[in-house]
């Protein structure tokens, strides 16, 4: 469910919150590509996006690009907020969307604090 | 959760940047979930990547079938890379070129247009799944 929300969130961060600033990369193909994913992440500042503690997104951007810019953790967000987890990994319902909406935000927030530090993005 | 030993898995891509993508997940979530409930199940694609001992010891002891969004085949590829039983596999792009009417741009959210091409491929998945059970199931 969390992988879900992870997804859609990142995709509300570039559609809404932060257009025209931001663009994603599928993680296998990060992982199994000919390098440029891994090549724009060294370039860029990378965010995390994980759904669960196992931390693939991160773990894989630090073996192969280098340090991330920041990380966001699903499951941690939920537990710190006390929200529930979706009831389906297929489609969120309503209180889905609400949640990926605001995990969506500590990401766009997360966006500003690395553009603060930097003076670009 | 009791996984049979017959349990075929379906594995779909992580493609977030196009809607492909979103279909090949949706599809695989209705044949886990609704079509093949019972008979089938399915991983994270990242986690298998990651070399996750468990995705790795599921893929190699179950037949398994890769859905994949685009050319780049991710899930085909790492499930090959990970010498899992690969025992069939689709691509959306395929599917789309058969029935272009449904062409689809939308990527968070399935269209209109997505979701029917998530029904099909799932349909044409679920068949594959009852054929490679008449095949014989895994001892």
């Amino acid at each position: 469910m969390e992988g879900t929300i992870s997804r859609i969130a990142t995709r509300f961060v570039l559609e809404q919150l932060r257009p025209g600033r931001t663009v994603t990369i599928c993680l296998p193909l990060f992982l199994s590509g000919d390098g440029g994913e891994r090549e724009f992440a060294k370039n860029f500042p990378t965010i995390a996006v994980d759904g669960c503690g196992k931390l693939c997104a991160k773990k894989a951007i630090e073996k192969y690009s280098g340090k991330t810019a920041d990380s966001v953790v699903v499951t941690d967000l939920l537990e710190k907020w006390a929200e529930s987890k979706p009831k389906s990994r297929r489609e969120l319902d309503d209180n889905g969307v609400r949640v990926a909406q605001r995990v969506a935000r500590e990401i766009a927030t997360a966006l500003d604090r690395i553009s603060d530090r930097k003076g670009t993005v | 959760m009791t996984i049979l030993t017959d349990t075929i898995f379906v594995i779909p891509c992580s493609g977030i940047g196009k809607a492909f993508g979103t279909i090949s997940r949706d599809a695989t979530y209705r044949v886990v979930e609704d079509l093949r409930k019972g008979e089938t199940d399915t991983l994270c694609l990242s986690l298998l990547v990651m070399g996750d001992d468990e995705a790795r010891r599921l893929v190699k002891l179950h037949r398994c079938i890769s859905v994949d969004g685009c050319p780049s085949e991710c899930s085909k590829k790492n499930l090959s890379l990970s010498g899992a039983s690969l025992a069939a596999s689709f691509r959306v792009l395929d599917l789309l070129r058969e029935n272009k009417a449904l062409l689809t741009q939308s990527v968070t959210f399935l269209d209109e247009n997505g979701r029917k091409l998530s029904e099909l491929l799932a349909g044409q998945i679920a068949l594959k799944v009852d054929e490679l059970k008449k095949e014989g199931d895994r001892p």
